[in-house]
């Protein structure tokens, strides 16, 4: 995303999604993990939606890795600082959540490319996870 | 056919559509005080209000508004399957005994006002907030692009073959001197490819229209039905799926709640797609119409655009589909799914002029909200 794109009205973590960002002050991308049942998800919640278990989850690190689930390039956008055409995907990580991004670094893209995490960092420190192209 | 018993649409009508300059509430009260018109009914008898848009306490003020002391509310939010949804709880109040007369409706001034915004409505509270809109997602038309993608790339097909759903509404529209594109002529599937690209691959003609308009329809007993103005129009089954809100909650982006939610109406109707005589679904873009038509059983999984690819679904095809013109040619106020319950009943009672299927006896109203969010199927009949 350009400088200009950047948002700066991200919400402020709460205490369900703080462990969240601040793994992205890092550079680490993460998802919620239940130790109960063994299941990812995301966005974190404040229960597992698998096992209904509250005391158990943890935010643990990802490879980073996934693949296009589907994506569209958006030419109309929504707010005016946003330049087009940019490129929404939803990516399936290799873990198995699926996130919403921006797909940047390449001119054409297709369903099932393999795709690597890259970093939109915010003015307060956090960062937006988006993705690159990934060989492999 | 009719269950012991039982529930009917008494009375269906618009408000003015389109361009209109009027407020929400005239626009309701034109819907409202037309639709009791046409049942024969007034203010008096109605003891039930369900509506959404109108403040944050929709009802409440509408039954100020009327003067009516209401003996039951529904403003359930659910966007473009609410008022399939509304049309379940009224009949399940007036079977129980709560409400005798309930009175359905909605209206929007969104074209007049100005109030749609490519981005929607973010609510900070909400995940999404932090993990979907910094991205700068249009919605809802990212997500149907996203599963129209994903549709043509799983099965085949381009836009070209999903433009015909475009083409077809626009047909239907040609025939009813309501819709917001009577005169605007016929389309072709190179027209609504070559039009403006908003987010691929879907352009401008792929999206429904944003106006301004709304109608209402009044409920009462089947037994009191028979009594009043015109030919009762028999509730024979609903159902409904709410299944995701943000982009990411659905594991497949095509796998929507629609099949089961109707699988539930044709079990309570005891009915099949094969009954059905028209079908009224929401088309807030070209998928969605793909996708609920199959998903409501008019063909298989995988196979729509070739089903419609020889003329199916417009008028003289094998299917009647979307027989106003549809939130694509004939109206798109949001919360578009009152206008399949009118255009279900004026089907059904053969009112509905150039565009009427004859001897249609079954309808099904499919309504489908926020991004695949949520679904709702009503199937209608002529009262046996």
């Amino acid at each position: 995303m350009k400088p200009s794109e950047i948002p700066t009205d991200v919400p402020e973590p709460d205490e369900v999604t703080a462990a969240y960002w601040a793994a992205t002050r890092r550079h680490c991308l993460s998802a919620q993990w239940c130790v109960s049942c063994a299941a990812y998800q995301h966005p974190p919640r404040a229960v597992c939606i698998n096992c209904s278990a509250t005391e158990q989850l943890q935010q643990v690190d990802l490879s980073g890795r996934g693949r296009v689930d589907t994506f569209t390039v958006v030419h109309r956008s929504p707010r005016p600082e946003l330049d087009v055409p940019y490129t929404i995907a939803r990516v399936r990580l290799a873990e198995g959540p699926i996130v919403l991004t921006r797909l940047e670094g390449a001119t054409a893209w297709a369903i099932g490319d393999a795709v690597e995490v890259a970093w939109a960092d915010l003015a307060d420190g956090r960062a937006l996870p988006i993705f690159h192209p990934h060989d492999g | 056919m009719t269950r012991s018993g039982g529930v009917s649409i008494v009375g269906a009508a618009e408000c003015d559509l389109g361009s209109t300059d009027l407020s929400v509430l005239t626009l309701q009260s034109q819907a409202i005080t037309r639709a009791l018109a046409d049942a024969g009914l007034t203010l008096a008898d109605v003891d039930g209000f369900a509506t959404t848009g109108v403040s944050r306490f929709s009802t409440t003020h509408l039954a100020d508004y009327f003067g009516v002391r209401a003996r039951w509310c529904d403003s359930t939010f659910a966007g473009g399957s609410a008022y399939e949804m509304m049309v379940a709880r009224a009949a399940q109040a007036i079977e129980a005994g709560q409400a005798e007369t309930v009175l359905i409706s909605f209206a929007s001034n969104q074209r007049s006002a100005r109030s749609r915004s490519l981005g929607g409505l973010v609510e900070t509270q909400l995940p999404e907030a932090q993990f979907e809109t910094p991205y700068g997602p249009t919605f809802p038309i990212a997500y149907y692009a996203m599963a129209a993608q994903s549709y043509l790339h799983r099965y085949g097909g381009s836009s070209g073959h999903l433009a015909e759903f475009a083409v077809a509404a626009r047909e239907w529209a040609l025939l009813n001197p309501a819709a917001f594109r009577h005169g605007a002529g016929p389309l072709t599937a190179a027209d609504v490819v070559g039009s403006t690209m908003i987010s691929t691959p879907l352009s401008v003609l792929d999206c429904c229209l944003v106006t301004d308009g709304g109608g209402a329809v009044v409920l009462t007993s089947t037994e009191r039905a028979r009594d009043l103005a015109r030919p009762p129009v028999a509730i024979l089954g609903y159902g409904e799926r709410t299944t995701n809100a943000s982009m990411t909650a659905a594991d497949d982006i095509l796998d929507t709640g629609a099949s089961e939610s109707a699988g539930d109406a044709y079990a309570m109707a005891k009915l099949t797609p094969a009954d059905v005589d028209v079908v009224e679904v929401y088309d807030s873009f070209t998928i969605t119409s793909a996708l609920n038509l199959e998903a409501l059983g008019f063909c298989d999984t995988g196979e729509v655009l070739g089903f419609v690819a020889d003329g199916a679904i417009r008028p003289g095809g094998a299917l009647p589909f979307n027989t106003s013109g549809g939130g694509l040619s004939y109206c798109h106020p949001g919360q578009y799914g009152v206008l399949l319950l009118v255009e279900a009943v004026r089907q059904l009672r053969g009112d509905a002029g150039a565009r009427q299927v004859n001897g249609a006896e079954i309808a099904i109203a499919h309504g489908t909200g926020g991004i695949l969010s949520t679904q709702a199927t009503v199937i209608l009949g002529v009262d046996r």
